[in-house]
């Protein structure tokens, strides 16, 4: 069985959930302390949402250098499967295992609400049980997700096809579709091989019927039936 | 010998600083509309052991390069006391 590691470093608090969809989808779920030095042979690894070391100096700075991130690293590096989650996303940028950085929201609040977002990219380790052009809702909640990169990364990544979420504008509501300010309305984006992934909005919140939507189960769906058919280490 | 060194890390031009702009409305709101390009940053004062000043400077550098900054988004001054 798949088995997906999800790291707890101090001050995560997106994990319960995340583990939970990681076993809904029919994987096998394993909590990892961020003083480890192995990925206790997960398949893949998930860096959760929350405030890791209380977002203090940057957004996902100081858990970069956390001890489980050189196997996060090696694991990457690999060909492995990779996925950051809001904090787990500021953390690969600030690993540089994706490019760009993650800013204030334009508008200085903390956004917690529910976003539209396009599927653009099938081919990652987390969107192959979706369509692209799909348009999905699910929560974010940051104060820190405006995506921005210099013009020469913002090309590659939009002519590689690197973006893997958009925000899109939803349907009969006034507020603004791009909720952070992020460049080109991005929500997440990949490495080139589409095996590190990393976005904003939460999936692991809206994965059980039971909460009104599933809507980011697939994600979880996607990445568990990947890691059946291709097996370690892609 | 230890050496003081103070770090501002700046945002870089030209990138929004929304903190900047919330800073800036405020002060127009007490009356200083004298004031503008307002942009909030961080300043970082640490004691290094080092050999010389000049050292004490290239090991903050590094620490601005690998930590205390993100080159993408932030430039950084290093100001060596004594």
């Amino acid at each position: 069985m798949a088995r997906v590691a999800v790291v707890r470093f101090p001050g995560s608090n997106c994990e319960a959930e995340t583990l939970t969809a990681i076993e809904r989808a029919g994987g096998e779920s394993v909590l990892l302390d961020y003083r480890a030095t192995t990925l206790d042979g997960a398949d893949a690894v998930i860096l959760p949402g929350g405030f890791s070391y209380g977002d203090y100096l940057r957004s996902g700075a100081i858990a970069r250098f956390a001890p489980v991130m050189q196997a996060v690293r090696e694991h990457a590096e690999a060909g492995g499967a990779v996925l950051g989650i809001c904090n787990g996303f500021q953390v690969l940028c600030e690993a540089h295992l994706l490019p760009g950085a993650l800013l204030r929201n334009a508008a200085q609040r903390f956004l917690s609400r529910p976003v539209d977002v396009r599927i653009e990219r099938r081919d990652t380790i987390c969107t192959t049980d979706y369509t692209v052009g799909d348009v999905i809702r699910i929560p974010i909640a940051h104060g820190e997700g405006r995506f921005v990169a210099d013009a020469e990364t913002l090309a590659v990544l939009e002519g590689e096809g690197r973006i893997v979420l958009r925000y899109v504008a939803v349907p009969g509501s006034d507020a603004a579709h791009n909720p952070n300010g992020s460049a080109n309305d991005i929500a997440g984006i990949c490495n080139a091989a589409g095996t590190v992934v990393g976005f904003m909005p939460h999936p692991e919140r809206l994965a059980d019927v039971a909460l009104g939507s599933d809507a980011g189960h697939r994600f979880f769906t996607s990445l568990i039936g990947r890691l059946a058919t291709t097996g370690v280490a892609a | 010998m230890t050496v003081h060194v103070h770090i501002r890390v700046m945002p870089r031009p030209g990138l929004l600083d929304p903190q900047g702009q919330a800073v800036e409305h405020a002060l127009l709101s007490l009356g200083f509309a004298a004031a503008t390009g307002v942009r909030v940053g961080k300043a970082i004062e640490l004691a290094l052991e080092a050999e010389s000043p000049a050292a004490a400077e290239a090991m903050a550098r590094t620490m601005c390069e690998r930590l205390l900054a993100n080159p993408v988004t932030e430039d950084f001054v290093i100001e060596v006391g004594s």
